[in-house]
């Protein structure tokens, strides 16, 4: 039973960041029917700059907020340069737009940072292991698990309280006659894509400090993971896409607990099957919602 | 009471084109300030994309395009709007998870320099009891005849100046169309001037000031309600006498 609850925590924690992911997929695709791929290199844009930011000499927390605004910026800026001048074309024309722009940037750091892992000086404190009762926690599963919950919160309330998230809401269920409010359609547009910055930079932040490196490559497994999340909750339902990452972090970490060794290397297949098994059954996604996307 | 010499809407050979196929062809459309103007036509004939076109959410053309002494080319919808000018979609399309106070609040989000939201709401709820007693509900659980008077109030949040109605009773029942058509002829006696699209070519002529008669993106016919009431094509074509 004890393993068991442990087990669930590192699930929370692993979940928890793939939520976080699939949320910020999910917040763009539901307002303009973009999957962005280049969703991963935010989590890696912010990885650097915390690790720049240290080397800086700022302390821990600063550099935290340094990433942080650095993700919002380059997701607003992503909107802006690539994918504001293809908004309204084809699924395929946008989808095709994020995988360049994921190439360029991983071939950017590549290039202009290094092609291999840079450490990050992650404090002390961080590395530490709380015990509760019979259960061994490490401090950063148990911030991500904490800040995750917090974050959902926090985007929940947005969403319900402030008129910027009920224009975020209303743009997803129809984006033109959100327009006839006389709501520009450039700001929300921009907003979302700032809220999924700010989402993928958490992440970014809590995968960083597990890993302790910064390398180009970063962002693609988590994000492609996300996406799965994503699919498996229904694409653009945000509340599906919450469910798929607990969902999808809880099934990894319960193979890796509990299949034969011998099969552990296909732990990840197994994961993926169990995902294409949901599909079969449920196509449009476990929490689906109608989209209409139009402009 | 009209000053034929300054109307509120004037439009000059309009054109609305998706893609190849043309739905509105050069089509010239004038609305005085006070008025009731109906457009009239079979399905297809252009009306909801006129509709859209003046409001800018359908690609279109014009020789002229002027709303209350500003020209329109180019603008986007949200600009618009915020000149005075809002479209009741066809179909209602009220946001159906957000509660009706929601939709509402997003109506006036944007229009403080227009008037005052909360007393617009307020009148508003004064006027639809029912939107009252259903504000936290989710708009999607509201009925037909529901919705659409959300959909008109979440319009008249913006306080406009020209109000667009595209097909306001489609799908509802009798008793309810009536109703609509009440409120219809109360907001123009409360000063609103109104571009009404309507199927239900009797009704609309009752309350119309003037009407268009529109078939393959062209006006067939125009004049006021009266000549349109009696004018031959239109006893045959819809009025079945």
């Amino acid at each position: 039973m004890d393993i068991f609850l442990q087990q669930l925590l590192n699930a929370l924690s692993l979940g928890g960041t793939y939520a976080l992911l699939a949320l910020g997929l999910a917040v763009v695709f539901s307002i303009i029917g973009l999957i962005n791929f280049a969703h991963g290199e935010l989590m890696t844009v912010t990885g650097y700059a915390v690790c720049f930011a240290l080397i800086w000499g700022l302390p821990f927390p600063l550099a935290v907020i340094a990433g942080l605004a650095v993700a919002m910026t380059a997701a607003f800026l992503m909107e802006r340069v690539a994918f504001r001048p293809v908004r309204g074309a084809s699924g395929t024309t946008l989808l095709l737009t994020s995988f360049a722009v994921s190439a360029i940037l991983r071939v950017l750091f590549q290039n202009l940072i290094s092609a291999r892992p840079i450490p990050v000086a992650i404090p002390a404190s961080l590395s530490g292991v709380v015990t509760i009762g019979p259960l061994h926690l490490g401090m950063i599963q148990l911030i991500s698990i904490i800040v995750t919950l917090a974050m959902l919160l926090g985007l929940n309330l947005f969403l319900h309280r402030t008129m910027a998230g009920r224009a975020m809401r209303a743009a997803a269920e129809d984006f033109a006659v959100l327009r006839l409010m006389g709501l520009r359609a450039n700001s929300v547009v921009a907003t979302a894509f700032a809220i999924s910055g700010l989402l993928a930079g958490v992440a970014g932040v809590l995968w960083v400090a597990q890993r302790g490196s910064v390398d180009p490559l970063m962002g693609a497994l988590p994000v492609l993971k996300a996406f799965i999340a994503a699919i498996i909750g229904g694409l653009g339902s945000l509340s599906g896409a919450v469910a798929g990452g607990f969902l999808l972090g809880f099934i990894e970490v319960i193979l890796q607990a509990y299949l034969p060794e011998s099969l552990l290397p296909y732990r990840d297949a197994f994961a993926i099957l169990l995902v294409i098994t949901v599909l079969l059954f449920r196509p449009q996604g476990l929490l689906a919602r109608k989209t209409l996307v139009k402009l | 009471m009209t000053m034929p010499d300054n109307p509120l809407l004037s439009i000059e050979g309009l054109t609305v084109s998706y893609g190849a196929v043309e739905a509105v062809r050069g089509i010239d459309l004038t609305v005085r300030r006070g008025e009731i103007v109906t457009l009239l036509g079979a399905n297809g004939a252009g009306k909801s994309s006129t509709l859209n076109a003046l409001v800018g959410l359908a690609p279109r053309k014009a020789k002229r395009m002027e709303f209350a002494g500003t020209d329109l080319t180019g603008l986007p919808p949200e600009t618009i709007v915020r000149r005075g000018m809002t479209l009741v979609p066809e179909g209602r399309r009220v946001f159906s998870s957000l509660t009706v106070e929601e939709n509402l609040m997003l109506g006036g989000a944007k229009h403080a320099a227009r008037g005052n939201p909360a007393q617009v709401k307020a009148d508003m709820l004064e006027r639809f009891p029912i939107l009252a007693e259903r504000l936290h509900q989710k708009a999607g659980s509201l009925s037909g005849g529901e919705q659409q008077m959300l959909a008109i109030g979440r319009a008249l949040m913006s306080s406009p100046d020209l109000l667009l109605l595209d097909e306001p009773s489609l799908g509802l029942a009798p008793q309810v169309v009536d109703r609509i058509f009440d409120l219809i002829g109360n907001l123009r006696d409360r000063g609103l001037t109104i571009l009404l699209v309507e199927q239900n070519v009797a009704q609309s002529l009752e309350i119309a000031d003037r009407g268009y008669v529109l078939a393959n993106g062209r006006i067939e016919l125009q004049g006021s309600a009266e000549a349109l009431r009696s004018s031959p094509e239109i006893q045959d074509a819809y009025l079945g006498a």
